[in-house]
């Protein structure tokens, strides 16, 4: 099998992830629209370290994956305590700052 | 050249009390004006020693001088601030201190009864400061912060009962006409710079041999600008009759006997510069000239004794700056003049003062009549300087005035029979109001107001009057027999001994016609006055209108100067509001509508800026796409 369909759909699942950022209004699914395009990210570093030889996309997915886990941890606690004040998990919601 | 250590006292003494009057504040209320008195007095005591010390000196050593330290050390402009006690000054600081010292003693009883009493001797001792520094700088820069001073004091002491708005403008429209002249004297000083480097006066009096005569005549103008503001001069002379709202005290020692005759210090002292430029002297004559007819003509006509006097003022100061103009013969009989000037002058506004503090403070000279009974010292006093200004002999306007008229007449050609007959003819104006004033205040029948009680005044006020008066008697022949003070100012204003050859008219012929037009002066004025209404007639000539108007001097500056002046400055103004505000508010008006159009791009929604971030990354892959291709 040809390595460049990696790269493919490493394309396509980045589109979905920026098309789900984009169009969708819930914070948890934005989120995993996020993760989506982070994972899409990593598939590519994966397939272009098999491409080329060597091992440092591998290493570089690793450090996505740890900064991933940490963007969760964080961005979790913000949704839910923008939830808990506003009963709402609306990002349109949360624009305040326009003023 | 001597040096002395003393002459710095004679100006922090008055200085000290000063400041320590004003600080002290009410705590000082008991023994403020004895103080006050007594720092005047030993400043007098100063300047006697002094004297008595340079004439015991000879010949060049006589002028004597103090470093105090040095001023202003900046590029190629060294100014010390230094004294300098010459022939010319000490007359200067005789007249100052002496009759400043009467006057303060004068204002203990005139005062008595007002209670910002301490405030007015420590104006009044300021003021005495400010005066011997102008008199004592041996620099025009030295003599320009006395010159500052003394305007300042005048301008406190003109508005000293400030409570009523038209004093407080009287002391405003003088600062204001001061400012004028002072523009004059900056402008002197700073040609005086270019011209020569320095600022002294020995400095500028060597350089002015070599300069010029456009730069001579330019300094000479605008020294003469600078003149005519503080002493009341055309065309600056219109502050002087409204600066009588001031307590009389300060009338007589400020606007009569000192301050106002800085002007005639200012040219004496500056001889070299107009006895290079016959243009200069010839604008001074003419100043001088106009002054004398323009004072004396409307002191016919003011019914206020002190405008009147303020008026006489005005016109002998004219005669002293005629005299200067007239080259180095006319500056002793300038000084001469100035200083028998200064007895006659203040010893009839204290006694005009005298006449005030017994009419509860009437000034108008219709209500008077016959107050030689009540007061007779006071008429008697004023009686002597009267004889004295009129110039009767022996009594001391006789020396000074006549020597002026003469010398005038003396000037040759047709320049001198105008300027001798313009003297001529203010003598005779001048005996005219004189006797208008005299018979309308102390002869007569009673025209008081019912409640009016005159009675003499105290000692203390009569006991200064008197020895004015003394003064206005025995000065012009002290001062001018042996010719003792033009030998005594020579080596200042006439080094080269110069005398005018030619005599146009002598001297007996001079003073004979002096003495026919004074006399047809004093009848015309008893005829006129036999009956005084109370209040003036109004169906007058359109002449004795404009005197009473001032000549219309107000209504001149007001239409030539202050109108336009206000017109140019709203229109300034408006210039400033529309055209250079208006384009900086128009770049804050384009930063403004443009960023509240942009603001809009700023919605606040974050998937909106995904998308345009998004958007972004795309055009610059696409970018890089096309780049690479």
């Amino acid at each position: 099998m040809d390595v460049s369909n990696y790269v493919y759909l490493s394309a396509l699942l980045f589109t979905i992830g920026a098309i789900g950022v984009v169009v969708r209004r819930n914070a948890i699914v934005i989120f995993m629209c996020v993760e989506l395009m982070l994972n899409a990210a990593n598939l590519a570093f994966v397939t272009f370290s098999r491409i080329h030889g060597n091992l440092s996309g591998q290493v570089a997915s690793f450090f996505t994956m740890v900064v991933a886990a940490c963007e969760v941890v964080v961005g979790l606690a913000i949704i839910v305590a923008i939830y808990r004040s506003r009963r709402s998990a609306s990002v349109d919601d949360a624009s305040l700052l326009k003023r | 050249m001597t040096t002395s250590t003393n002459l710095v006292y004679l100006i922090a003494l008055p200085l000290f009390s000063s400041a320590l009057l004003l600080l002290l504040g009410r705590i000082a209320d008991k023994w403020g004006h004895i103080f006050a008195t007594l720092i005047s007095a030993s400043v007098f005591a100063v300047a006697l020693i002094e004297f008595f010390a340079m004439q015991g000196r000879d010949g060049l050593a006589r002028p004597a001088t103090q470093k105090i330290f040095e001023w202003i050390s900046v590029g190629s402009l060294h100014v010390d601030a230094s004294l300098l006690l010459d022939q010319l000054s000490i007359c200067f600081v005789l007249l100052i201190s002496g009759v400043g010292t009467l006057i303060h003693v004068y204002s203990i009883a005139y005062m008595s009864h007002d209670h910002d009493r301490r405030r007015f001797f420590a104006y009044l001792n300021f003021f005495i400061a400010a005066m011997l520094l102008l008199v004592l700088g041996d620099s025009y820069l030295n003599l320009y912060v006395g010159w500052e001073g003394v305007g300042l004091a005048s301008y406190l002491l003109i508005g000293f009962w400030n409570q009523k708005p038209a004093y407080a403008t009287a002391a405003k429209k003088a600062f204001v006409a001061n400012r004028v002249g002072d523009v004059g004297l900056s402008l002197a000083i700073m040609i005086a710079f270019t011209q020569f480097g320095t600022v002294t006066f020995a400095g500028v009096k060597e350089g002015a041999h070599g300069a010029s005569a456009a730069a001579l005549t330019a300094i000479g103008a605008a020294l003469l600008l600078a003149a005519a503001g503080k002493s009341a001069q055309f065309p600056l002379q219109s502050w002087l009759g409204d600066a009588m709202a001031g307590p009389t005290p300060v009338s007589a020692l400020i606007h009569a006997a000192t301050m106002v005759t800085a002007g005639v210090y200012l040219i004496t002292r500056s001889n070299f510069i107009f006895d290079a430029s016959p243009t200069a002297q010839l604008m001074v004559v003419s100043v001088g000239a106009i002054t004398l007819l323009f004072g004396a003509v409307i002191g016919t006509a003011k019914d206020d004794i002190k405008k009147a006097l303020a008026a006489s003022t005005m016109s002998q100061i004219g005669y002293m700056i005629l005299a200067t103009g007239l080259g180095p013969v006319g500056y002793a009989f300038a000084i001469m003049h100035l200083l028998t000037h200064g007895f006659f002058k203040a010893g009839m506004f204290l006694g005009a003062g005298s006449v005030m503090h017994g009419m509860n403070d009437e000034v108008n000279m219709r209500r008077y009549g016959a107050i030689r009974k009540v007061m007779p010292i006071t008429a008697a006093t004023f009686g002597l300087g009267y004889l004295a200004i009129l110039g009767v002999p022996p009594f001391a306007g006789f020396y000074s005035k006549d020597k002026i008229i003469e010398t005038a007449f003396n000037a040759g050609g047709a320049k001198g029979i105008l300027l001798g007959g313009a003297a001529l003819l203010g003598a005779a104006v001048t005996a005219f109001y004189m006797t208008r004033v005299i018979v309308l205040t102390f002869t007569g029948t009673k025209r008081w107001d019912e409640n009016a009680k005159p009675h003499e005044s105290p000692i203390l006020m009569w006991a200064p009057m008197a020895v004015l008066a003394l003064g206005s008697v025995t000065s012009g022949f002290l001062l001018s027999s042996g010719g003792a003070l033009v030998n005594w100012l020579q080596p200042i204003v006439n080094e080269n001994h110069e005398n005018h050859a030619e005599e146009f008219l002598p001297p007996l012929v001079v003073s004979l016609m002096a003495l026919v037009v004074i006399a047809i002066g004093v009848a015309l004025a008893v005829f006129k006055y036999r009956t005084v209404p109370l209040v003036a007639p109004t169906n007058v000539s359109v002449f004795t209108k404009a005197a009473r108007n001032d000549l219309y001097q107000d209504s001149f500056n007001e239409a030539v100067f202050m109108r336009p002046g206000q017109k140019l400055t709203s229109g300034l103004v408006k210039t400033d509001y529309k055209v250079i505000d208006g384009l900086l508010r128009m770049i804050g008006w384009i930063i403004q509508t443009s960023s509240t159009a942009v603001r809009s791009i700023q919605s606040g929604f974050v998937r909106s800026y995904a998308l345009i971030m998004v958007l972004g990354v795309l055009a610059l892959v696409v970018m890089v796409w096309l780049v690479t291709l």
